[in-house]
């Protein structure tokens, strides 16, 4: 009897196979190497290789390989991509931040890496498995590297927190699956797509519609859309700046990267109707809650928390109307998030005292006169978040509310504008603080301590303060390359 | 002679098992035990989906349900972990004394 084996095509997940070795390098040379930065420098090497590689498959497209529980579309090319840079900066950032802390260690790193290819994995997913396997590497890792500050009962409250309601979320993501496949007999999201379709007599199959709703809050928690943000301003707070910037962009990423793949591919056609109206709501309210508890924070990293809820809401605008058009919107708007995000949060790790947990807005009063360039880069990312021109931020809105327009909803747009004047209010409270307060002096018995900015922060804030502006006037090459995300 | 359960049965049983690990995780404030509704929930799914596997007579499920396992125990370990480095600077598993962050 012939035995069929199946085609294991490992050019296809390149990328995924290059993070996992340098992280398990980096483990091993942990051993070894005294000087813990070499290991961060290692992982940023293996990235690059990964982008390289990524850029590389970038020229042909692969099917559905691994028995179509993975693919190597352009959709999943791009999102590699924003993991990919996402993870280099924030290493970045993290080479002098945990210096300063005493927290040098190289399982930061391997974990750090761990969590990309979880990501990574569930941008290529094409199976529920697979997507659930990839969301549990991302997430663990991510609640450890939360809890990394030691020193800080904040951090280990923000792990904590972080494990608890994402272990809840979880299971409620994995009874959405368990009640999908039971529906249509199949974890593969085309198979559940062709399913839907051959059989519309089971249209309103309630079964199915449970488990749509269960896998949405499932990843409405993941991409922390309101009412399932509870624990964003909290973990975003007591994690270590370079893990907070880390998240923000590369897990909520990774959680649209497989929401929009399952709405479309699997709940595509037959189910957009029944849960457009629910996306929508969700993006309604999330930036609607995110912008006004953003208005009273005082601590910038609890505001930036509050504004990435927003900014959820924003990017669930593009998710809305179902279309290819919404989804390479979504993606332009993360990729923008991902440069502007991320330099805002190497400003506030230059910024935060090492005693204690967070960033107060006062730490700010005056930073123009302290250091003019860090001021004005930091005046550039809040006006970027804003979204007011010809910053890359503005492009981004404008691409999803587009969308929304294109597919008569232009409703979504009109709210999604209201709610980003409210956001000025915030982001241009930071920019008042630092060029219209003086700073604190002797007197009043709380001198901010001298500003020291290491080599590769500076690295960081000039390549995401150039992206920011260099895209920002001439959006086309970006726009370019999100065009090629297509569902393989 | 008994005859066969049928699936209804199992699936009820599930969700109530599910709703009421759900229940535990918001209602209880012990550390410990909102870790044991977690595991609790989870274990509904496995029923689900071994009922299912079973009814359409399809391995997909059962797999599904290894990954669950093993997923789970790492959960766990890391849940336990976090606890106990949190009680280096708190001796208590009580969800309402890890306050400190607040805005």
């Amino acid at each position: 009897m012939p035995i069929d084996f199946p085609v294991l095509n490992f050019q296809a997940i390149a990328p995924e196979l290059v993070v996992v070795v340098t992280a398990f390098l980096v483990m091993f040379a942990e051993l070894f190497v005294d000087d813990k930065r070499i290991l961060g420098y290692i992982s940023i090497l293996g990235l690059a290789m990964a982008a390289i590689l990524n850029f590389a498959l970038m020229a042909a497209f692969a099917p559905p390989t691994f028995q179509t529980m993975m693919i190597s579309d352009g959709y999943s090319l791009i999102l590699n991509l924003i993991f990919i840079i996402a993870a280099a900066l924030s290493i970045l950032i993290s080479l002098s931040y945990l210096g300063d802390r005493e927290l040098q260690h190289g399982e930061y790193y391997a974990l750090l890496l761990f969590a990309t290819v979880g990501m990574m994995l569930m941008g290529a997913a094409t199976d529920l498995i697979i997507v659930f396997m990839g969301l549990e590497i991302m997430s663990i890792a991510l609640y450890i590297l939360a809890a990394f500050n030691r020193q800080q009962l904040g951090s280990g409250e923000a792990g904590m927190k972080y494990f608890v309601l994402g272990a809840f979320a979880s299971a409620f993501f994995l009874y959405g699956v368990a009640l999908v496949y039971g529906a249509t007999g199949s974890t593969n999201l085309q198979e559940i797509g062709n399913w839907f379709s051959a059989d519309r007599g089971n249209l309103g199959d309630p079964i199915a519609l449970i488990g749509l709703s269960l896998l949405l809050v499932g990843f409405s928690f993941k991409i922390a859309a309101v009412p399932f943000q509870w624990w964003t301003p909290d973990v975003y707070q007591g994690a270590p700046t370079s893990v907070t910037a880390f998240m923000s962009v590369g897990a909520k990423a990774a959680g649209f990267a497989a929401l929009m793949r399952v709405l479309m591919v699997s709940f595509g056609d037959a189910f957009t109707a029944d849960w457009q109206l629910a996306v929508a709501v969700l993006a309604v309210i999330t930036m609607t809650v995110g912008n006004i508890a953003a208005l009273a924070q005082k601590d910038v990293k609890r505001m930036l928390a509050y504004s990435s809820i927003a900014h959820a809401g924003y990017i669930l605008v593009g998710v809305v109307p179902g279309t290819i058009e919404g989804v390479q919107a979504v993606l332009f708007y993360l990729l923008s998030y991902t440069f502007m995000n991320i330099g805002a949060f190497a400003v506030i790790a230059v910024l935060e005292r090492r005693s204690q947990v967070g960033s107060n807005i006062k730490d700010y009063a005056g930073l123009a006169t302290r250091s003019p360039l860090l001021a004005l880069a930091m005046m550039l990312f809040m006006i970027s978040l804003t979204g007011i021109p010809p910053f890359i931020g503005f492009w981004g809105k404008l691409y999803v509310f587009r969308a929304a327009v294109e597919a008569n909803m232009s409703w979504l747009a009109v709210v999604g504008m209201i709610n980003s004047a409210i956001s000025a209010f915030y982001y241009l409270g930071v920019v008042v603080q630092m060029y219209m307060r003086p700073v604190a002096t002797e007197e009043d018995g709380d001198v901010a301590p001298a500003l020291r900015i290491s080599a590769p922060v500076v690295v960081t804030l000039v390549v995401t303060a150039i992206v920011t502006i260099l895209f920002g006037v001439w959006p086309t090459p970006l726009v370019n390359l999100t065009s090629l995300a297509m569902f393989g | 002679m008994i005859g066969e359960v049928p699936l209804s049965y199992y699936l009820l049983l599930s969700a109530i098992l599910f709703a009421i690990g759900a229940g535990g995780v918001l209602i209880r404030r012990n550390v410990i035990i909102v870790l044991m509704c977690v595991e609790m929930m989870m274990n509904a799914v496995n029923l689900t989906f071994i009922a299912f596997s079973r009814y359409l007579d399809s391995t997909t499920g059962q797999i599904f349900v290894f990954m669950i396992m093993a997923v789970a125990a790492v959960e766990v370990a890391v849940g336990l972990a976090l606890l106990v480095e949190l009680n280096r600077h708190k001796a208590s598993v009580n969800i309402n004394d890890f306050n400190s962050l607040k805005g």
